[in-house]
C-alpha cells in the first residue's frame, strides 16, 4: 500500500495545482519550490487552466502490473498553456484520432487500480479533446 | 593525474539463462577478466546494476559479489544509475584508480531480468523514470521513446522506415560477435513488416532486455609488467552529466543535453576531437535513442541523425561506425551490465581482438551509456597504447 504517496500529491493529481515564480514569474508544474528558469525559490501557488496541445502520443498495448485492466491506452506529453509540458493518459477519445497538436483539457480519471476488491485505486488527472473541438 | 587503464575483460553471453543466477553471471565475467589482468588482484569493486532489488529481491550486490567471487573484504559497492548504471560504476572505478587511493579495481556489471516475466518486468522498468508524475500514469520507458520518436518524425519529416538503419546495422554487426544475443542479418523489408511495440516505435526499434555480465579490472600502467601478455587500453577521458528525470520537465525533449554535456567533457580530456574517434559505442536501446545521440554529441545536424543509419555512414566500412559489436540491439540490453559490455567491446577493438568486426587501426573509441532519456549519460573515451 502506498496511500501516504498518493495522498500527498491530492492537489497536483486532482487540481493540477503547481506553482508560479515570484521573481521571473515562470509557471511550474509539478511543483518544485525551486524555479527552473531563474534557480530562486518559487513556492507560491499556481492552479493550471488545465488547457493545452498535444506535443507526442503514442499507444500502449502491453501494460505494467496495475494498468492492465485499461489497455490499451494512449499516453502523451501534453504542453499546457501556460508553459509546462505534462505526462498523461489521453481519455475519452479514439486513439486513432489523436494527432500532435490537438487541443485537450484536463479531467479526473482512475488511474491505476491494485487488483483484488481491497486494492488501492489511485485518481489523477488526464486529458480529453476539448470539448468544443470534438 | 595518474593514467588508468585497462587490464582485463570479461563478458558472458548475453541471453536468456534460466539456469544461471545473478550471482552466478557475475562471476563467470569477473573470473574472465581478473585472468585475462593476468590473476591481478582487485582491492576494490563497483558493480553496476539496474534492478536487482526488484527483480531479483536482492540488494546489497556489493557485499554479495565480493564473497562470492572470492574476494571478501574488499572495498565493495553498487552503483545505479538505470541503463547508465554500468557506465557509471566504471566512472567510479575509473575515479578510484586516477585518485591514486587504489590500485587495481574490478569493474562488474550485472543484469538479471529473466527472474520474471511479463508486466513485472514493465513495471520494473518504469521505476527509473519519475514515479509521481510519469510512471503514474502508466508509462513505460519503451512509450516515452515512442513519444520522442513521433515527435522527431514529425518535426524533421522522417519517412516511417527512416530510423531503420540503426538495427540494420546493429543486427548485421552482431553476426561477428559469439556473445550477442541475435547473430542474424535482417533486412529492411524485416524491419518495414515488423509488429508495433508502440506507434510508431516497432519491435526492431527497442533493444531486448536479457541476462548477462561483463567485467573490467582497471589498475595504473607502471603497476603491469612491461612485457604485458596484451596490448593495453587507457581511459583518455571519462565524465557523467545528468539531465532533468522527467522527459517533461525539458524546454527541447529531442536533444539529450547530459549527452551533449558528457561527450564534451570526454572529449576535451582526452586532447582529441570529435573527428578523431575511429568507433562509436552509443545506446541504441532504442532506435530514436541513437538518432538523437549522434546529434547531441556533435556527430550529426539536428533532424539528421537518422540520415547516418539511413546512408550507412556508421556501418562497419563508413565514416564513424557505430555499434561494431551488435549494440544494444543485436548483442542484447542487460540493463546495468550493458555499459560495462560496451566497455568490453570498444577495448577489444582498441586492441585488435574483435576478429571478424575488427575497425582497421582503431586508435579512438567513444563509449556512451544512457539512464532513461539521458537523464544520465556517461562518456568514456577509451585509446590504445602503442
Amino acid at each position: 500500500m502506498e496511500i501516504p504517496r498518493h495522498w500527498r500529491l491530492k492537489q497536483q493529481r486532482y487540481g493540477l495545482v503547481g506553482e508560479v515564480c515570484p521573481h521571473c514569474e515562470a509557471k511550474i508544474f509539478p511543483p518544485r519550490d525551486v524555479c527552473p528558469s531563474c534557480g530562486q525559490e518559487a513556492k507560491t501557488l499556481y492552479t493550471f487552466s488545465g488547457k493545452g496541445e498535444v506535443y507526442s502520443y503514442t499507444t500502449i498495448y502491453e501494460a505494467p502490473s496495475g494498468y492492465d485492466q485499461n489497455s490499451p491506452y494512449t499516453v502523451a506529453l501534453v504542453k499546457l498553456d501556460e508553459g509546462p509540458m505534462v505526462t498523461a493518459q489521453l481519455t475519452d477519445v479514439d486513439n486513432s484520432q489523436v494527432q500532435i497538436g490537438m487541443p485537450v483539457e484536463m479531467v479526473t480519471r482512475k488511474l491505476r487500480n491494485d487488483g483484488d476488491e481491497r486494492g488501492l485505486i489511485v485518481y489523477g488527472y488526464k486529458f480529453r479533446p476539448t470539448m468544443n473541438h470534438i | 593525474m595518474t593514467e588508468v587503464v585497462i587490464a582485463g575483460i570479461g563478458q558472458t553471453a548475453v541471453g536468456e539463462h534460466w539456469e544461471i543466477s545473478l550471482r552466478e553471471l557475475a562471476l563467470y565475467a569477473t573470473e574472465a577478466a581478473i585472468q585475462d589482468a593476468g590473476g591481478l588482484r582487485p582491492q576494490a569493486l563497483f558493480v553496476g546494476n539496474m534492478l536487482s532489488p526488484i527483480l531479483s529481491k536482492q540488494a546489497h550486490l556489493g557485499a554479495l559479489l565480493a564473497d562470492f567471487t572470492g574476494l571478501t573484504g574488499i572495498e565493495a559497492v553498487a552503483v545505479e544509475a538505470a541503463g547508465a548504471s554500468g557506465g557509471a560504476a566504471l566512472r567510479q572505478g575509473y575515479l578510484a584508480v586516477a585518485s591514486g587511493l587504489v590500485d587495481a579495481v574490478l569493474v562488474v556489471g550485472v543484469e538479471k531480468f529473466n527472474d520474471v516475466v511479463g508486466a513485472e518486468i514493465d513495471s520494473a522498468l518504469a521505476t527509473s523514470s519519475d514515479s509521481d508524475f510519469e510512471a503514474i500514469q502508466g508509462m513505460t520507458p519503451t512509450s516515452q521513446a515512442a513519444l520522442l520518436m513521433r515527435r522527431y518524425m514529425h518535426e524533421y519529416n522522417v519517412p516511417s522506415d527512416g530510423l531503420a538503419g540503426f538495427p540494420i546495422t546493429a543486427h548485421a554487426n552482431g553476426v561477428g560477435n559469439q556473445y550477442a544475443m541475435f547473430q542474424k542479418a535482417i533486412k529492411p523489408e524485416t524491419y518495414a513488416k515488423a509488429g508495433m511495440i508502440s506507434e510508431p516505435l516497432n519491435m526492431f526499434d527497442m533493444a531486448p532486455n536479457a541476462d548477462g555480465a561483463a567485467a573490467l579490472v582497471l589498475t595504473r600502467a607502471e603497476l603491469l609488467p612491461h612485457d604485458f601478455h596484451h596490448p593495453l587500453v587507457r581511459i583518455a577521458g571519462s565524465a557523467l552529466a545528468s539531465d532533468t528525470l522527467a522527459l517533461h520537465d525539458r524546454s527541447d525533449p529531442l536533444y539529450f543535453e547530459a549527452v551533449h554535456l558528457s561527450t564534451g567533457k570526454a572529449i576535451k580530456q582526452a586532447g582529441i576531437t570529435l573527428d578523431q574517434i575511429d568507433l562509436f559505442e552509443y545506446f541504441d536501446a532504442f532506435s530514436i535513442y541513437a538518432a538523437i545521440e549522434l546529434e547531441s554529441a556533435g556527430l550529426a545536424i539536428r533532424g539528421q541523425g537518422w540520415k547516418l543509419a539511413a546512408e550507412g555512414e556508421i556501418a562497419m566500412n563508413g565514416r564513424l561506425p557505430c555499434a561494431t559489436l551488435g549494440g544494444l540491439k543485436a548483442r542484447g540490453n542487460p540493463g546495468g551490465a550493458t555499459g560495462v559490455y560496451q566497455a568490453v567491446e570498444a577495448t577489444l577493438q582498441l586492441r585488435g581482438q574483435a576478429g571478424a568486426n575488427q575497425i582497421p587501426d582503431a586508435r579512438y573509441a567513444m563509449v556512451q551509456s544512457l539512464g532513461g532519456p539521458a537523464s544520465t549519460a556517461v562518456t568514456h573515451i577509451l585509446q590504445r597504447m602503442d
